[in-house]
């Protein structure tokens, strides 16, 4: 772990949250845990797996994600700032020639075009570091396991003592290799 | 597709092995890379000092091995884009083993193309007046300028491309940080902006990267169409065609695929990636070089048609000179190299053979450099509304140091990127593999 300063390390790593970790060496045994929990009322669980899988998206059941929402507004703000910078600008430093309009949209149509994807683009990165960070920062810092960026899934359920029991047993049911409580 | 021995742990660990310690060869590349560039610099210095007569500046040619070494570094980035946003949204299987390579030279080949119309304007310290600027003159740039088109093309294509190869390379930085140690371990700690694979980071991350393939498709086209409006907008016979913009995208897929081609073959030799990257995926290379090579081999003969047919003595003597005139041999490297010579590739025994392949990659790029040197110089140079003006023009020492240069910086980031980071995409190569499931493992048993 790199050190941070502190009002980044505020951001970044927040306070630990007690669970329960389970390692999957295959795909649908991962997918029974997350069908088990779901069953059994449980929501805030987190999935880890090395690719991104249609089956775990469905089998999780969660909404869009809104990132489409900063593309759309990051498109539509580029095109209108495209716009106005074309525009403006040959009004505020007229080139006149031969009678043709000074502000003529075909040409400009270009600019705004490169524009709309420019922010479209950067406005659909900042969309991904936002909503990823807003979501790790209400999951505070949940356990996790190197493999899990190689060839293992990994359901990490928060429990208190209380529950962690239960939640061990459901884990170990659907087939997890390894369980750890933290 | 999937072999037994093709797992997760394998294809992880077979590309983090490229990411050890570089062999002598690898040095003596680089050396060699970093040496080309020496001699680019070198040239640019004479060139701030001497002016760009050096470089054989001279009426009537003043756009020369500059502007085609610009328009042929743009084109061979394009191939990176199509393969990794196009053909992402077409769900092609094939390109996740190639796709990352090509995205690197993508983002290495606009760094290089952008480096052209600096050293072309002469007085590089001005260049910041291409960026509208508030100044105390109150001027502003011309929008209805080619010329301004292309440098926003340009900026947007080069920002997105990388911020497009980065997003792709996170999740595969966050496998290699797993697995590394010492510096390597704080490196990649530090750039997969803690990737850890939770579905959270996967939901929004699958969506932005749908979101930028379907932003960077467009503008993959809509960047060499503003290229070739650089010369189309022109009245000079030889440019003002409405066909450039389809032709000039075309020429750049292809060769860009055939660059592709070029780095790939002594990448898998080199790294071992023989299983990952196979046959298979040459010949679907193979086979878009065929695709696109057989479109620019159509434009030409539509542009020659149409010179004919069209009944304008001008552009009718614009193509004479063309494939008559003094510069002849250069459009026939190009007619041959481009149009007849990827012909071979409709026999499979020549598109499934790599030296062949290989051989064939380099042939299309010498061509594609060829055929920007014709549009660009050879229709300059016999511009047939002033036929008294008319002059050969010849690349001197510096157009060539230049363009060594361009070869050797394009070549050093590339070579510092595959030891740096994954060649090839570790999480998108995984994607196609069966995954590893309980059924599966007890049926193996």
């Amino acid at each position: 772990m790199i050190p941070l300063p502190k009002p980044l390390h505020d951001i970044f790593r927040p306070p630990p949250t007690p669970g329960v970790l389970g390692v999957f060496g295959h795909l649908d045994g991962t997918l029974e845990a997350i069908q088990k929990l779901r069953a059994g009322g449980h929501t805030d669980f987190t999935v880890y797996s090395p690719i991104p899988r249609h089956e775990i998206e469905a089998a999780l059941g969660q909404p869009v994600s809104p990132v489409r929402m900063f593309t759309l507004i990051g498109g539509i703000v580029g095109c209108a700032v495209g716009a106005w910078l074309t525009l403006w600008m040959s009004y505020d430093w007229p080139l006149v020639v031969g009678g043709k309009p000074i502000g003529s949209v075909p040409p400009y149509v270009v600019i705004m075009f490169e524009m709309t994807i420019l922010f479209g683009a950067l406005s659909t990165i900042l969309g991904i570091l936002f909503n990823a960070a807003f979501a790790a920062r209400r999951l505070g810092t949940i356990q996790t396991d190197p493999r899990f960026t190689n060839d293992k899934f990994g359901v990490f359920v928060p429990a208190g003592s209380d529950k962690a029991g239960s939640v061990e047993a459901l884990l170990r049911g659907a087939g997890a290799e390894e369980v750890r409580r933290g | 597709m999937a072999e037994p021995r093709l797992t997760y742990d394998y294809v992880t660990r077979t590309i983090a092995r490229t990411l050890g310690n570089p062999s002598r060869g690898y040095f003596l590349l680089l050396g060699a890379a970093v040496a080309l560039l020496a001699v680019g610099i070198i040239t640019l210095i004479y060139l701030l000092r001497y002016g760009l007569g050096l470089a054989g500046y001279s009426h009537p040619v003043y756009w020369a091995v500059f502007i085609t070494c610009f328009v042929f570094w743009v084109g061979i980035a394009h191939s990176g884009t199509l393969i990794s946003a196009i053909l992402f949204l077409f769900r092609s299987g094939w390109r996740t083993a190639v796709y990352r390579t090509a995205e690197a030279m993508t983002v290495f080949a606009v760094m290089t193309a952008g480096l052209f119309p600096l050293i072309h304007i002469g007085r590089q310290w001005y260049f910041y007046w291409l960026i509208p600027y508030p100044n105390e003159r109150g001027l502003w740039p011309n929008f209805k300028s080619p010329l301004i088109w292309d440098e926003f093309a340009i900026g947007t294509y080069f920002t997105v491309s990388t911020v497009f190869l980065i997003m792709g390379l996170i999740p595969d930085i966050a496998a290699i940080r797993d697995l590394a140690t010492g510096w390597r371990k704080k490196l990649y700690t530090l750039t997969s902006l803690g990737w850890a694979g939770t579905n959270e980071q996967w939901r929004h991350y699958t969506r932005g990267y749908l979101y930028l393939a379907a932003l960077a498709t467009p503008l993959v086209l809509s960047v060499h169409s503003v290229v070739s409006w650089d010369f189309a907008m022109a009245i000079v016979p030889g440019w003002h065609a409405t066909i450039f913009a389809p032709y000039f995208v075309a020429g750049a897929i292809y060769s860009g695929v055939a660059m592709v081609i070029t780095l790939l073959v002594p990448i898998r030799k080199l790294f071992h990636l023989e299983d990952l990257v196979t046959g298979h995926h040459f010949e679907n290379l193979a086979k878009l070089c065929l695709l696109t090579g057989s479109i620019v081999g159509y434009a030409y003969v539509c542009e020659y048609f149409i010179a004919w047919f069209s009944g304008n003595p001008s552009e009718r003597a614009a193509f004479w000179y063309r494939a008559f005139g003094p510069y002849w041999w250069a459009s026939w490297t190009m007619i041959i190299c481009n149009a007849f010579l990827p012909l071979l590739l409709w026999i499979k025994k020549i598109r499934t053979n790599l030296t062949a392949l290989f051989v064939i990659s380099i042939f299309v790029n010498i061509g594609m450099w060829f055929e920007r040197y014709v549009i660009i110089v050879v229709s300059l140079a016999g511009e047939p509304y002033e036929p008294w003006a008319n002059a050969v023009y010849n690349p001197t020492w510096a157009d060539w140091g230049i363009m060594a240069g361009s070869f050797g910086w394009f070549f050093m980031w590339f070579l510092l990127f595959v030891k740096n980071f994954p060649a090839v995409s570790i999480t998108e190569v995984k994607e196609v593999l069966a995954p590893p499931r309980r059924a599966a493992a007890r049926a193996h048993r």
